[in-house]
């Protein structure tokens, strides 16, 4: 027995407006995304735990910041702007430096970040951000 | 006098790949949303010049901000005392190993507040952080 072929029907679906759709799909992705990237500066923190590792006191520069916004280089009160010229000098010397930082409770982010700025910008790579002191 | 007109050419853009055009650039822009971002608190970030920009996706974002106030909000969940950051910190950072934690915080916030975040995220165990800043000039 033979099946009658069923007659070919011209179906499709209608493809004119497909790139109009698209086109408003492609609008709407372009108008949530935001392409800017956060900038800032990177830190890693250490570990959790108190870790003690001896360090020779000549590998070690204080750097302090007080409520002023003033910082202390080895006991020496230097601007803020300066701190990358002294700080590589001292690289230079030592290159096994490590930077502590200490901030007062009471001093200002943007010193601190201003001093961080400086810091990075003098390639001390070695940064070591002392626990504020308790009172 | 009468100028000739030039004889007319037939002029036509081939508008038949328009569409896959248009598909590939929705396909990358389809890729590159992600859809959540998160209002934050109202802070005016430091300036600093030594700035990088972050080297992965926002998919791996965590946010905190500290305002003047000493408010503090992580990805738009309000923290009312700073102890409660290490647990927020730590489901965030074993749900995503890459996690970097930028920290929004205001110029003219102390400190005294900064350190106990710090702290916190250290006890959380999210160490990758950065300090968002803006551009600053010379």
């Amino acid at each position: 027995m033979i099946l009658g072929k069923k007659k070919d029907k011209d179906v499709e679906i209608p493809s004119a407006s497909l790139a109009d759709i698209v086109f408003l799909l492609l609008i709407f992705f372009l108008v949530t995304t935001s392409i800017d990237t956060e900038k800032g500066l990177d830190l890693v923190l250490p570990p959790p735990g108190d870790i003690e590792v001896k360090i020779p006191k000549k590998n070690i520069s204080n750097l302090f910041i007080n409520a002023n916004g003033q910082a202390m280089l080895d006991n020496e009160i230097v601007e803020v702007n300066e701190i990358q010229r002294l700080v590589k000098e001292k690289l230079f010397e030592n290159p096994l430096l490590i930077v502590s930082l200490k901030t007062h409770k009471e001093s200002e982010y943007d010193v601190y970040i201003k001093v961080l700025d400086q810091l990075k910008r003098a390639q001390a790579k070695r940064i070591s951000l002392a626990d504020p002191d308790e009172e | 006098m009468e100028f000739k007109k030039k004889t007319k050419i037939k002029l036509a853009i081939p508008t038949a790949s328009m569409p896959d055009i248009i598909f590939m650039l929705l396909i990358f822009f389809m890729t590159v949303t992600v859809m959540k971002t998160y209002s934050g608190l109202k802070v005016r970030v430091p300036d600093a010049l030594k700035i990088e920009k972050l080297d992965v996706s926002k998919r791996h974002i965590a946010t905190i901000w500290v305002d003047k106030e000493q408010n503090i909000m992580i990805n738009d969940i309000t923290v009312q005392e700073v102890k409660n950051l290490r647990n927020r910190a730590y489901e965030l950072r074993v749900n995503d190993p890459l996690l970097i934690v930028v920290l929004k915080i205001d110029e003219k916030a102390q400190m005294g507040i900064v350190n106990k975040v710090q702290q916190e995220l250290r006890k959380g165990n999210a160490l990758n952080i950065n300090y968002s800043a803006r551009p600053g000039e010379l």
